[in-house]
């Protein structure tokens, strides 16, 4: 090769090196000399971002449509923090504000006072959310009035008007569900704070919006979606130097539920009417929750709990006057999950199970007189009535308590009787165990109460934690009753004093009154319908989900919820046996009454009724556990109203109508095009959610159409109104 | 494997390979392509990378360099004379492929129409490869010539200039003036060193600069594109996205100090204050993270790379393998001094990878094709010895 080529490689080589030499040298100039000057820019260097919110997900029935959703709506809010920095901390601005939007001045502070700080109103009311973000004082403003806002700036510095998502809730067919939706609120700045700092981008900021209760909140981080963030670079003076980077919201995910909306809507409507069966016949009827379950998959296709209320009172915020009006209503929590209740002989299953395992022959024999003794207590039989030797099916079917009495009495003597400890046998109690009461079913709702299983080591329990006030007052003796009921006194004194040394004690009496579900034995409605979906599906006890899937907001599928089987309830014999006597009860014995004319040899209905007692109130709980069909259980169903009288005269015949909806009845005719269900049966496809996010709802016109019923008819607005 | 030594042949072949690639050479472009998908992760996981999952461009940087070093060993294995019999194909096919982005299959991205989709979901960038073709058309041209010692004619120049001419326009009908630039650079070396007569070498740098002018005055360039170019001149002017973007990356490596500031931990990176810091702006991670230190290393493997790719030209024993390794020195020369320049506010801003380390399928598989090239030459050299 050439000299020539040689030499201008070398000439390459050489500039290589003073190549590599210049780059070395600025670096060593950047970090080593001047590397203070730019930490200190660096320090400076700060982003804003600029939010762009994603739109909260849906909440939708097995069919699809839409039970929660969301719109615009015009919102005022007022920024605290500048209203405090006007002259006279502002109070010019709300009087002007509460002239625009024609309320009160109280209503706006109301609203605005943070909770915790005095005087301010008890949460929900009070702000609770982050002191630095505008309170949103108005929802669902007229235009005229958010334009005269926004216009007469000087009126109102500090009051923002603009458009936001709010929820919605459509209500097809009038389904209320508030229990089971919730609400969303304000996230709350402890909230803030308990994330720490994040770089996730889809970690709660001040101004979201976060499920409360219900759905909304458990199944909040799936709901929320991420927000679109445009990160601005800012320098020391404020200027924005540039746009550090942007993303695009992602919309929150959908939640599938079991949920069938017209299927609610029947139940919700019966379960008023079961309310209204219950004070026609001179009873209170306080409150009721009625539960429908998927008994193969424990999906929930219905809840209600009566009294109820309006979801759309919480957009925006709750006022104090209506959340007065729903505490002193009680209608917050739902009776479904939240109230415990004695099940009276709807328990009565359970105490069969434990007597077939302590060797009991079903098929045999039992007597059953009017009442039965125990040393000084006699427990007597419902109204008195003796049957004489009956089978143990028939037992059952009449709900002949002195049966289950003696077999409870028998069986505690086995166990040891007063001298049984701790590890004796309890097998009422641990049939009830198994059966899940006295656990929370793990229902994907929050603010699910345990219950109370009646047994010796939960008796041990309580008086250990009670032992103490019972030994107190009987050395105190009631000064107070005393002073105007000296007899009363000495009762309670002598009470006391027998709880104080001997309440742990497990007495054949309360052996007796936990066999009939009486006595400290305390479930939620929810509770008996699973242990009856268990009793329907030979025995699995599964976990109730209300949800059946996570989608995306483009319809693909996150996750479905499969079933899940907490455990086996009893041995298939003896729950076959309970299939049969459930539906003897229902052909010919207390719930015959409720079924009368309604087409059993076709739609053969399981059930069992309840009157249990409770201590305070002056009528029974009328509870209606049951399931169907009895030779091939598809539904769990589940009524009970408080102060409500017997089960088959009060929530029988609303049962009775909740089979007709499901299978179509016609008469004494099943037609199950009838049905309140598409194809008469549960949806076993998830629905379609079209890729720009709205569901494929089956036609709601053609439905009532077809069905020629008018569903809007009947819609009680009283119990879903909270406001009169 | 005592066997193996005396059966002759292939095993002999193998083992002599093995023998004869250059280590110094492989092995720290091997540690700069592993080592810097450690900074790809740290400037992807926070923003880039889907949320669920912030690996996702640490394993597509691993993807990348084991394909590249995979294609490294084809190249490098190509028997020596089929190289040249196969530069005609490498050339069309290149061409095809910066025609192919302006067919349904092309991409455009940050302002530059310079990709195509393949399938399964990848990008390639054919400007890049076509840098390939550019090496071995040339040294096909300058070295093929009938008399064998003397330098090329100045026939055999204009045919070189000729091939070069296409896909230097092509590229820059697509605004990437970066490409355009190191092709032009890649051309001019290799002219030189095939030892073409002076008057060439100034002529094809004065007609650069006359170009450059003429572009600016007559408006061929963009406006965007002048002031790409132009705003490292004034970095605190108020010239907009460019001069922000050479404003963060310098903080950024200013505020790496000595030691760094440990990684994840650069504020400046992690604030994603620097514009495509993945990618182009690689450097500005190593620095503010690893710092001085860390920084230094990088320049130093990428010296030791080009130290040997001047040592095999040097060393060729033909033109043809002494240009081919001339034009990947010039290659890797000039994209590691314009990428870290940028970096250092002391070269224009001109979206340039920096070879082995920047994030991006097609840069990342022309490195490691270029590298196979100077193995395959000094393999070939060190046979002949």
């Amino acid at each position: 090769m050439s000299e020539r080529s040689n030499i201008r490689l070398v000439v390459l080589g050489v500039l290589l090196i003073s190549l590599i030499g210049t780059l070395v040298a600025r670096l060593s100039y950047m970090q080593l000399v001047a590397g203070s000057e730019y930490e200190a820019q660096a320090a400076n260097n700060s982003t804003r971002e600029v939010l762009n919110p994603a739109v909260r997900g849906l909440i939708l029935d097995q069919r699809g449509r839409p039970l929660v959703a969301n719109r615009i709506s015009l919102v005022v809010s007022v920024d605290r923090l500048a209203l405090a920095r006007e002259d006279d901390d502002g109070a010019a601005s709300i009087a002007n504000l509460a002239q625009a939007l024609d309320v009160s001045e109280n209503q706006i502070r109301e609203r605005m006072l943070p909770c915790g700080q005095e005087g301010a109103a008890a949460p929900p009311v009070c702000w609770d959310g982050s002191p630095y973000q505008p309170v949103p004082v108005a929802t669902d403003v007229e235009p005229e009035t958010a334009l005269a806002i926004m216009e007469r700036r000087a009126d109102f510095p500090s009051v923002i008007a603009q458009l936001e998502s709010v929820r919605e809730y459509p209500q097809p067919f009038d389904a209320n569900m508030a229990h089971i939706l919730g609400y969303v609120g304000p996230v709350s700045q402890e909230q803030l704070d308990a994330q720490g700092e994040s770089g996730d981008p889809a970690r709660l900021r001040s101004r979201d919006l976060i499920g409360r209760n219900g759905l909304e909140a458990q199944y909040d981080a799936n709901l929320r979606g991420i927000p679109g963030i445009t990160s601005l670079a800012i320098d020391t003076a404020g200027r924005v130097t540039g746009t550090a980077g942007t993303s695009d919201p992602v919309a929150g995910n959908y939640v599938v539920t079991h949920i069938d909306a017209r299927l609610q809507t029947v139940v919700e409507e019966e379960l008023e009417a079961a309310v209204l069966r219950a004070r026609e016949s001179g009873n209170d009827g306080e409150s009721g929750a009625a539960v429908v379950i998927d008994t193969q998959t424990g999906g929930v296709l219905s809840m209600a709990s009566y009294p109820t209320y309006d979801p759309d009172l919480w957009v925006g915020g709750i006022s104090a006057r209506d959340y007065d009006i729903l505490l002193e209503r009680r209608a917050l929590s739902s009776n479904a999950i939240q109230g415990t209740f004695p099940p009276g002989s709807t328990f009565k299953p359970i105490t069969t199970v434990a007597a077939a395992e302590q060797g009991y022959d079903l098929t045999e024999t039992y007597n059953c007189p009017s009442d039965y003794k125990v040393s000084s207590q006699t427990f007597r039989n419902f109204e008195s009535e003796g049957f004489g030797p009956i089978s143990f099916q028939r037992a059952l079917e009449v709900s002949c308590n002195t049966v289950f009495y003696r077999l409870a009495d028998e069986m505690w003597l086995k166990a040891g009787g007063n001298a049984a400890t701790l590890e004796s046998a309890d097998p009422i109690a641990d049939a009830a165990q198994r059966f899940g009461l006295g656990t929370a079913t793990g229902i994907d709702l929050p603010g699910e109460a345990p219950g109370l299983v009646s047994g010796r080591i939960e008796k041990q329990e309580t008086w250990e934690n009670r032992r103490d006030n019972w030994c107190a007052d009987a050395k105190e003796g009631f000064p107070e009753t005393r002073k105007s009921d000296a007899e009363l006194a000495d009762y309670y004194t002598a009470l006391a004093k027998e709880n104080c040394l001997d309440g742990f004690r497990w007495r054949n009496g309360d052996a007796i009154n936990a066999s009939i579900g009486q006595g400290d034995t305390a479930v939620t409605p929810l509770q008996m319908a699973m242990l009856y979906a268990a009793i329907a599906n030979g025995g699995t006890l599964y976990q109730p989900h209300v949800a059946k899937a996570i989608l995306t907001s483009s319809g693909e599928v996150v996750q479905e919820v499969l079933p899940e089987a907490i455990g086996q309830v009893a041995d298939s014999e003896t729950l076959a046996f309970l299939r049969t006597a459930l539906a003897g009860v229902t052909a010919e014995g207390t719930g015959a009454s409720s079924f009368a004319g309604f087409p059993l040899d076709q739609v053969p209905v399981a059930s069992k009724t309840g009157s249990a007692q409770v201590f305070s109130d002056v009528s029974t709980i009328s509870w209606y556990a049951s399931f169907a069909p009895a030779d091939n259980p598809r539904y769990a169903v589940v009524m009970m109203v408080t102060q409500g009288g017997t089960g088959s005269g009060t929530s029988g015949p609303s049962v009775r109508n909740i089979y007709e909806a499901l299978f179509g009845v016609d008469g004494d005719r099943v037609n199950p095009k009838n049905s309140v269900l598409i194809d008469a049966a549960p949806a076993s496809l998830l629905p379609v959610v079209r890729p720009d996010g709205t569901p494929v709802v089956p036609g709601i016109d053609d439905e009532a159409a077809r069905l020629g019923r008018d569903l809007s008819v009947g819609r009680a607005d009283s119990a879903s109104r909270a406001s009169p | 494997m005592t066997a193996r030594r005396f059966i002759g042949g292939r095993a002999e072949d193998k083992q002599s390979y093995w023998r004869r690639v250059d280590w110094w050479l492989v092995i720290p472009a091997a540690f700069l392509s592993v080592a810097s998908s450690v900074f790809v992760w740290s400037a992807s996981r926070a923003d880039l990378a889907p949320a669920d999952d912030p690996q996702y461009f640490l394993v597509r940087h691993l993807i990348n360099v084991t394909i590249g070093v995979g294609l490294a060993f084809v190249v490098s294995r190509f028997n020596f004379r089929l190289l040249r019999a196969y530069t005609p194909i490498v050339y069309v096919v290149s061409i095809l492929g910066i025609l192919a982005v302006y067919s349904p299959i092309g991409l455009s991205i940050a302002g530059a129409r310079a990709w195509i989709s393949v399938p399964g979901g990848f990008t390639l960038q054919p400007s890049e490869l076509a840098k390939v073709a550019i090496v071995l058309g040339l040294a096909l041209v300058l070295a093929e010539k009938l008399d064998a010692e003397s330098e090329p004619s100045d026939r055999d120049v204009l045919i070189a200039l000729g091939l070069a001419a296409l896909p230097i326009g092509l590229v820059l009908l697509q605004n990437d003036t970066g490409t355009a630039l190191v092709m032009s650079v890649i051309v001019l070396t290799m002219i030189s060193v095939s030892g073409a007569k002076r008057r060439w070498i100034i002529g094809l740098i004065g007609g650069g600069i006359l170009a450059a002018v003429v572009a600016v005055q007559f408006g061929v360039l963009r406006d965007y594109q002048i002031l790409r170019l132009t705003s490292f001149l004034d970095p605190e002017g108020e010239s907009g996205a460019a001069a922000y973007n050479g404003i963060q990356a310098r903080i950024a490596i200013g505020n790496g100090g000595l030691f760094g500031r440990g990684l994840f931990e650069g504020p400046q990176t992690q604030g994603n204050f620097v514009p495509v810091n993945e990618s182009d702006f690689i450097f500005t991670v190593i620095g503010e993270e690893a710092g001085f230190i860390g920084a230094v290393i990088c320049i130093a493997l990428l010296a030791i790379i080009m130290w040997r790719g001047l040592r095999i030209a040097l060393n060729a024993d033909d033109l043809f393998g002494r240009l081919v390794a001339t034009g990947v020195l010039a290659w890797l020369m000039f994209q590691t001094f314009e990428n870290l320049g940028m970096a250092m506010g002391i070269m224009p801003i001109t979206g340039v990878p920096l070879p082995f380390v920047s994030y991006g399928g097609t840069s990342m598989f022309a490195s490691w094709i270029a590298l196979g090239l100077l193995v395959n030459v000094n393999v070939h050299t060190q046979a002949k010895l």
